[in-house]
């Protein structure tokens, strides 16, 4: 079958060097400024999800008024179907380390904290393994740095920025109001730049090979590779290194079992496209010349024709009633509300024509909620709902 | 067995008598312990000098701090959608038999707690569970069954 799926090989490529020796090499001979007209350059976008511009970040946290400054690696992977990023502190923590040591070092940071979800508390101990061979080189180079790792606690929404910095700081995992934005107030109140694990990677790929050269992977405004945690009704399940802007419809060649019906791409808060869809298409983040992108942090997932699409999103349904954080009413009692009209559907407790009314909660939680997650829970039930119809009505 | 008081004095010596001490002093608690009782809050709340309503709505954020006594061990299985597709209800019922318990029950012998949990990333080998910070992945009603019992055996 013929495809356009293009492999990369470069977040995973083996340590060539000595521990840190890049490392030091940056930041004893280029400066702060140069490294983020790099960043910009390279137009890399965060690998979380929300694609926000990475050099941009760094250069606000820079310019931010204040002496103390954070730099703070989310490790909270706890989107539905994505795993990539457990394969970066398993195989490459290195490469993140490096990566947030070059973010004090052009942001003037002195403290580090990784923030490790509780369900990879087994990836702890090879982590401080890793941190202390980095503190040593610190020491050796003079640069005062120091990071450390919080364990996270079984809690979705600390995936969110600022409920993660709460989080850190000794307090419920609830979402902040935005702005202010973490790079003017963010960890206790000072300047954070927060990234993710393979966002810190990239930067320094970039610092490597330069941004005339990571430009090269992807398309104009997609650029670089990405990894995709791929799962579901596939016989290929797994961590892959792509080229950003592929259509759907390669990956479902690549991956699919061939009875694939849907995807879903991004995780339970990503959206759901059905096989009349498959060309429409393409992953990476909305921008205006690439039309109909879907973003995502790199999750996606294959349901064939034996599954149902109403239990799929019941499913989902469950895990955000548990994850909603219940700081705010639209997220707390929507997810609630939407949960179990679905099920009264199914069970002809009430109207099909329900449905209609479900539709509408889901998109006034989608203007009203206050964080991510229950902005963003629209995003499958809107397109479950709508493009599986029959199946969440009959 | 660590004492309470020696848990919360290291974690103030490590991070000062602040509020940003309380996550880790839980943690650590947890860990000895496997549980947060009443007690023990109203302890923490007193020796960091806040109300025991803040350690309390803190502590019930978050859903690997456990605020009714637990087993020995913790076995979480991953509900979300692609281990819930790849047979999570037959790993379930297979923890069920086994340990003669229902889910969120702990065993006579105080020696298991079963849980569920939500996506434990790993999808591409699923079904998965944790067991306290252990993971265990394609899981098999028979590969359930010897995992249990070498958990069983240990230290008899």
């Amino acid at each position: 079958m013929s495809t356009s799926i293009k492999r990369a090989d470069i977040i995973f490529a083996p340590y060539s060097e000595a521990p840190y020796h890049k490392f030091k090499e940056i930041i004893t001979t280029v400066t702060p400024e140069y490294i983020i007209d790099e960043l910009i350059s390279s137009e890399l976008r965060g690998r979380g999800g929300a694609g926000f511009l990475t050099g941009m970040k760094w250069k606000f946290a820079r310019n931010a008024e204040g002496e103390i400054k954070y730099v703070v690696c989310n490790a909270d992977e706890g989107e539905p179907g994505t795993f990539k990023d457990r394969e970066i502190l398993t195989k490459v923590p290195r490469k993140m380390i490096s990566g947030m040591g070059i973010c004090a070092f052009v942001t003037g940071a002195k403290i580090g904290y990784i923030y490790l979800r509780a369900e990879y508390n087994y990836l702890r101990r090879d982590l401080q393994a890793e941190l202390d061979i980095f503190h040593d080189v610190c020491k050796e180079m003079n640069f005062n740095f120091h990071i450390e790792i919080f364990s996270g606690m079984g809690a979705y929404v600390c995936g969110e920025e600022t409920a993660l910095l709460n989080s850190i700081e000794g307090k419920r995992g609830e979402p902040r109001n935005k702005p202010p934005f973490p790079t003017n107030e963010g960890l206790f109140g000072k300047p954070t730049v927060i990234n993710n694990v393979e966002t810190f990677v990239n930067v320094m790929i970039i610092c490597r090979l330069g941004s005339a050269e990571f430009r090269k992977y992807g398309i104009h405004g997609q650029t670089g590779s990405k990894l995709f945690s791929i799962s579901g009704d596939t016989p290929r399940g797994g961590v892959y290194e792509l080229e950003l802007g592929m259509k759907i419809i390669d990956l479902v060649n690549e991956f699919g079992d061939g009875n694939t019906k849907a995807v879903q791409v991004g995780g339970a808060s990503g959206f759901c496209v059905p096989r009349a869809k498959f060309e429409e298409y393409t992953i990476g983040y909305p921008s205006k010349l690439t039309g109909d992108s879907l973003p995502t942090g790199g999750s996606i997932k294959f349901f064939n024709s034996k599954r149902s699409m109403h239990h799929v999103l019941e499913n989902f349904l469950e895990f955000f009633v548990e994850e909603s954080c219940g700081q705010c009413t639209p997220c707390r009692v929507g997810t609630q509300q939407l949960l179990k009209g679905i099920q009264q559907i199914k069970t002809k407790s009430v109207s099909p024509l329900y449905l209609d009314k479900l539709y509408e909660l889901a998109k006034t939680m989608k203007i009203t909620s206050k964080c991510g997650l229950g902005q963003s829970v629209a995003n499958a039930f809107c397109s479950i709902a709508d493009e599986f119809k029959e199946e969440i009505i009959y | 067995m660590v004492e309470i008081s020696e848990i919360i004095e290291k974690n103030i010596q490590e991070y000062g008598k602040d509020r940003k001490a309380l996550l880790p002093i839980l943690q650590n608690i947890v860990y000895e312990k496997r549980y947060l009782s009443e007690d023990t809050l109203v302890q923490v709340a007193k020796s960091l000098d806040i109300s025991s309503a803040t350690v309390f709505g803190t502590a019930s954020f978050y859903s690997f701090l456990g605020l009714e006594p637990r087993g020995k061990h913790l076995v979480r299985v991953c509900k979300t959608i692609v281990c819930d597709m790849n047979g999570k209800d037959e790993i379930m019922s297979t923890l069920e038999k086994t340990l003669d318990i229902k889910f969120g029950e702990t065993t006579g012998d105080k020696k298991f707690t079963l849980l569920t949990t939500n996506c434990l990333g790993w999808c591409a080998n699923g079904p998965a569970m944790l067991i306290d910070d252990d993971v265990y992945t394609d899981l098999t009603p028979d590969k359930v069954i010897e995992i249990i019992q070498s958990y069983k055996k240990e230290r008899e």
